[in-house]
């Protein structure tokens, strides 16, 4: 029989759900790092931060909404693993079920689902926690390579909570402070390939970037936002350690500390809270950097990944609507 | 260096099966169907009888005021019918059916296969036979060439570029015809040179057509002013706007013209037609047609007399496979899906494709993601999830801050959304809506 349908008749192979699966992909080196270093503190925290996103879409869809679940596009997956690499290891797994019902639930379904939410649901689901658990959620236990069990984890500080603590100046107090601080500081390869303290899936930026290379390999996202976001990290804080020479300033320990990397590369590129034009892009990646700068340097956290691309987030309807694309055969510049 | 257009752009799988396969002829059919519309206007006024006896090239029914084209036949025959048929798409066209008998010529056509290379001196002459031969744009528009050749009071034309770039998939008709009748598409070129008044032309061939580039560039030394630009494939390349920004580097404005750039965009087709009209006297009454597809034994170029159906060309192809899902008339991206595969081609149709229902099936709509590969994709700089937005809720007054009326129809959203949007639709709805609008203010 034929069938008869409107131009165009053929479609690109690409579609939500391969793109989906692309970035779960491109997450898996992460993970791989995290167990690799935090043991089953990681897998647990991973496990049931996607078990209980998934659970919470599908029932959010099949008993609130009574319509076909849309766990089949994946993207119940990606905020779950997300939620969890926004998380330290031997999270508490009742904790972790409250974040993803914030995620998934408030942040995502609330708004109407995939497509329509203004936030990142799982750095809503993060901030929550944040805010609501701030002890657990900044219990850090120590990296320990290939030790799975890793029940004896002794706990420290991350590298940025170090620098926050150290940013106490002119008084004698801080300067005996401030060399002990500095020889508990990891090394840059430490922080480079993970074997750091700080959430599961952001310590290490060789896993991170690893997964950047193959987004852009399969064009999932473009280089824009990630390239902008860390450079202006780099550029800003570069700036200060010039003109200071303080170590709290080092460019090069921001973009391997924290969540940066994590962030620019897997939270930032988010489609749904991000701009559409690639100069709508570019802005938006300057405000999430300059953003992250002052909340870690002046803010009252030592992190500002999350509140950067959250308030960002807020601005991507304007920013749509004023770095809209150049019309073909208008003013041309 | 290969040229290419600034914005947007896709790149589908290409599927060029039929550009190795020589033009041939599919015989002739029992009864052919002769639309006496196939161009943008008026419908040509209808000059036979049923029972008339007609020979190739006779002229069937005459050009309606200046936007309009006569109708020639394609076959030597009896007429049989002149009433309303049912055409590509599923309506009602006025047609003009002939039983075919024998093949006799009119006696004016030269059959030989020589080239011509005198081009006569009288323009006055050239236009009068472009416009006796019922020529029209064969790239798809099918606007009547004369009026495309005359220039407008108080314009200047300075640039003409032969489109040779066939950017849908599949498709390979312009592809072999430049193979094969390279010299006829360059002398064409110097007739319009000799119309326009200008001494250059530029034939833009894409890169994916590596022998019909190596034939005309050889062939363009022997003709002063005649150059090839080779064009990065890319969809759609083809598109008149795109290639003029990809050969010249200047943007026709929104809402105006190729002619107020100083530019004339003529198919290679349309340029060999012009050819054979003014140098061989032959009217237009056969094209070439690819028949390809995922869905067919074996893909072919037909010189095709005008008023075949189409199912008596896809017979010549072998078997069709059992996956087949639709008979597009016309290329994948802007083609038309056909709703009675016995309907005649026309001067306009460029490829009949058989395609599986793996390729061609629509997927569900599913939501949009907000990914901005729509925007990416768009040729035009539009935002097409905005127009699809707009459209949807009747805001037509956003339609128009979104520049909808620039759309040019080309898919390249609609293909690339991961999200399964319709949003070619939208777009043309959009256009639709926003037309009605401004002619009822
Ligand atoms: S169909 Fe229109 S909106 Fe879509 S890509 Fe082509 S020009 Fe842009
Ligand atoms: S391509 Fe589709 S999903 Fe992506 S922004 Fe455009 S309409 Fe939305």
């Amino acid at each position: 029989m034929l069938k008869i349908s409107s131009a165009p008749h053929m479609s690109s192979p690409i579609n939500t759900s391969t793109i989906m699966r692309d970035v779960i992909i491109a997450l898996v080196p992460a993970a791989i790092v995290s167990i690799l270093f935090f043991g089953l503190g990681a897998l647990t925290v991973i496990i049931s931060s996607v078990a209980a996103c998934m659970l919470c879409e599908y029932a959010i869809c099949r008993w609130l909404l009574h319509k076909k679940s849309t766990l089949r596009d994946y993207s119940a997956v990606v905020t779950g693993l997300l939620l969890a690499y926004n998380l330290p290891a031997w999270f508490p797994i009742w904790m972790i079920l409250v974040g993803a019902f914030v995620a998934i639930g408030i942040s995502k379904m609330a708004f109407g689902g995939l497509g329509k939410n203004i936030f990142n649901p799982a750095l809503i689901g993060r901030v929550f926690l944040f805010v609501s658990f701030p002890l657990q959620m900044t219990t850090w236990p120590k990296p320990k390579f290939l030790d799975f069990l890793y029940t004896d984890a002794q706990t420290g500080a991350t590298t940025l909570g170090i620098i926050k603590h150290i940013d106490v100046k002119n008084s004698t107090e801080a300067l005996t402070q401030y060399s002990t601080s500095i020889s508990e500081l990891p090394s840059y390869g430490q922080m480079f390939i993970g074997y750091t303290g700080g959430c599961i899936g952001e310590v290490s930026a060789l896993a991170l970037l690893l997964g950047f290379g193959y987004l852009l390999w399969r064009k999932v996202i473009s280089w824009h936002i990630p390239f902008y976001y860390i450079a202006t990290v780099f550029i800003f804080t570069s700036i200060l350690w010039l003109t200071t020479k303080s170590p709290i300033y080092d460019p090069i320990m921001h973009l391997l500390s924290g969540g940066l990397m994590l962030g620019a590369i897997f939270m930032a590129t988010d489609y749904v809270t991000s701009p559409m034009s690639t100069n709508g892009k570019i802005i938006f990646a300057i405000g999430c950097g300059l953003l992250t700068v002052i909340i870690r340097l002046y803010g009252a956290y030592p992190e500002g990944v999350s509140f950067a691309i959250l308030i960002m987030n807020a601005f991507v309807p304007l920013i749509d609507r004023f770095a809209a694309p150049r019309v073909f055969g208008t003013g041309r510049k | 260096m290969t040229k290419t257009f600034p914005i947007g752009g896709i790149h589908p799988d290409k599927h060029k099966i039929a550009g190795d396969i020589a033009i041939s002829s599919p015989g002739l059919p029992e009864i052919v169907y002769i639309p006496i519309k196939q161009h943008i206007g008026a419908p040509a006024k209808i000059m036979v009888n049923k029972g008339d006896k007609v020979k190739v090239g006779s002229l069937l029914a005459a050009a309606d005021g200046v936007v309009s084209a006569p109708i020639h036949s394609s076959v030597s025959g009896e007429v049989i019918k002149v009433e309303d048929i049912i055409g590509e798409f599923g309506y009602y066209e006025p047609m003009i059916a002939i039983k075919v008998e024998g093949d006799v010529w009119e006696d004016c056509i030269d059959r030989s296969d020589e080239i011509v290379r005198e081009i006569p001196d009288d323009c006055e002459e050239i236009i009068a036979k472009i416009r006796s031969a019922g020529i029209v744009g064969m790239g798809g528009a099918g606007y009547p060439t004369p009026i495309k050749t005359t220039i407008p009071e108080g314009k200047k034309v300075d640039c003409l570029i032969l489109n040779g770039i066939e950017c849908e998939p599949f498709l390979a008709a312009d592809d072999r015809l430049m193979q094969e009748k390279g010299e006829q598409i360059i002398i064409g070129a110097k007739i319009l040179n000799k119309l326009l008044g200008i001494q250059k032309a530029i034939i833009a061939i894409d890169e994916n057509k590596p022998k019909a580039i190596e034939i005309i560039t050889k062939l363009t030394k022997r003709y002063v002013g005649v150059n090839v630009r080779v064009c990065e494939s890319k969809y759609p390349q083809g598109g008149e706007k795109q290639l003029i920004a990809a050969i010249t580097g200047r943007e026709v404005p929104s809402g105006k013209l190729p002619i107020d750039v100083g530019c004339i965009v003529q198919n290679v087709g349309t340029v060999f037609a012009i050819y054979e009209a003014v140098m061989k006297n032959k009217p237009l009454f056969e094209r070439v047609v690819t028949i390809s597809g995922d869905s067919i034994e074996k893909s072919a170029n037909f010189m095709t007399r005008v008023g075949t159906p189409a199912s008596f060309l896809i017979e010549k192809c072998g078997q069709i496979s059992d996956n087949l899902g639709q008979i597009v008339f016309g290329g994948p991206m802007m083609g038309t899906s056909a709703v009675n595969p016995d309907a005649p081609i026309t001067k306009l149709t460029s490829g009949i494709l058989l395609l599986s229902c793996a390729l061609s099936d629509k997927q569900p709509e599913t939501p949009c993601i907000r990914c901005g590969k729509c925007l990416d994709a768009c040729p035009m700089g539009l935002q097409p999830n905005a127009i699809a937005r707009a459209v949807r809720s009747h805001n037509l007054d956003a339609l128009q801050e979104l520049h909808v009326l620039d759309c040019i129809e080309c898919g390249s959203c609609a293909y690339t959304c991961p999200a399964r949007l319709p949003l070619l639709d939208c777009c043309k709805l959009a256009k639709m809506e926003l037309r009605q609008h401004q002619t009822k203010k």
